[in-house]
């Protein structure tokens, strides 16, 4: 883990996927129609599983493909039906030239800090326990995750059930059809 | 493989700010959203492969907000979307005044 060395295999295919990932969001931003949008935005989804896979993540891997491509899209999916935009030329979509100029500056702004990112070193290599590796080997895949989960971030871990339930909520009072006999 | 995983999410984030800033369409706007939270992932996993797995955690952590906002944000369209009967954001200017 510690070399440099990475077997062609991994990096091929890392190229590979990342290459697929880059030209499906590059279509995503483009496209007209909000359907086709989203199945793009699901290919880059499957192409970061991919990518997680093979960062040693198989656990976020395999729920980047559940939640994000399984339940979230369905969502977005589902609010593109109920309010019928199927139909990309419905809206005159992409912006004006003014749009376009200022997306293409904070375009180069984003990636010639890219390019300086790139220069810099990363600090040493921390020395890590054994029982703190990604990829021990002897906790298998999930078990690395779930010790800082249920530990470290025990409290974080159930608020984020609180916000789940607030979301819910949240989203069924806004979402909810006000019907005319409501005294408001 | 590293430095390519923080440049790939640095261009991945970049094409979402640059959706957010061209499209008019509020829900594309908000899938260009996700996939900004995408691209920080990947750059957490990737980091995570070096420094431990609390990057994974955060991971886990980044998702359920996300799916919370999503909820939330598309709830709130679907309202946008019964009053004005429209999801063009040039039509949803009331803060302009």
């Amino acid at each position: 883990m510690g070399d440099n060395f990475v077997p062609l295999f991994y990096s091929f295919h890392f190229y590979l996927f990342g290459l697929i990932a880059v030209a499906s969001a590059v279509l995503f931003v483009t496209r007209k129609s909000p359907v086709a949008a989203a199945m793009w935005l699901v290919n880059v989804m499957f192409c970061l599983a991919a990518l997680y896979v093979l960062l040693d993540a198989q656990f976020i891997g395999a729920i980047q493909v559940l939640v994000y491509a399984g339940a979230i899209m369905v969502v977005f999916l589902f609010v593109v039906m109920l309010l019928n935009l199927g139909h990309g030329d419905a809206i005159a979509d992409i912006r004006g030239n003014a749009g376009r100029l200022a997306a293409g500056l904070v375009g180069l702004a984003l990636l010639a800090e890219v390019m300086v990112l790139a220069r810099t070193r990363f600090p040493a290599q921390v020395k890590l326990k054994a029982a703190e590796l990604a990829t021990d080997g002897t906790a298998g895949v999930i078990g690395p995750i779930a010790a800082p989960l249920f530990n470290q971030y025990l409290l974080a871990f159930e608020l984020t059930s609180m916000l789940l339930l607030t979301a819910i909520v949240g989203a069924v009072v806004i979402g909810k059809k006000r019907s005319p006999s409501d005294a408001r | 493989m590293l430095a390519e995983s923080l440049a790939l999410s640095a261009l991945l984030f970049t094409i979402g700010v640059v959706g957010v800033l061209t499209r008019r369409n509020a829900i594309i706007i908000f899938m260009c959203v996700e996939l900004m939270l995408n691209a920080v992932n990947l750059s957490f996993v990737a980091l995570s492969k070096v420094y431990g797995a609390t990057g994974q955690v955060f991971v886990v952590f980044v998702m359920t907000v996300a799916a919370a906002e999503a909820a939330v944000g598309l709830a709130i369209i679907i309202a946008i979307f019964r009053h004005r009967q429209s999801v063009n954001l040039e039509d949803i200017n009331l803060l302009k005044g």
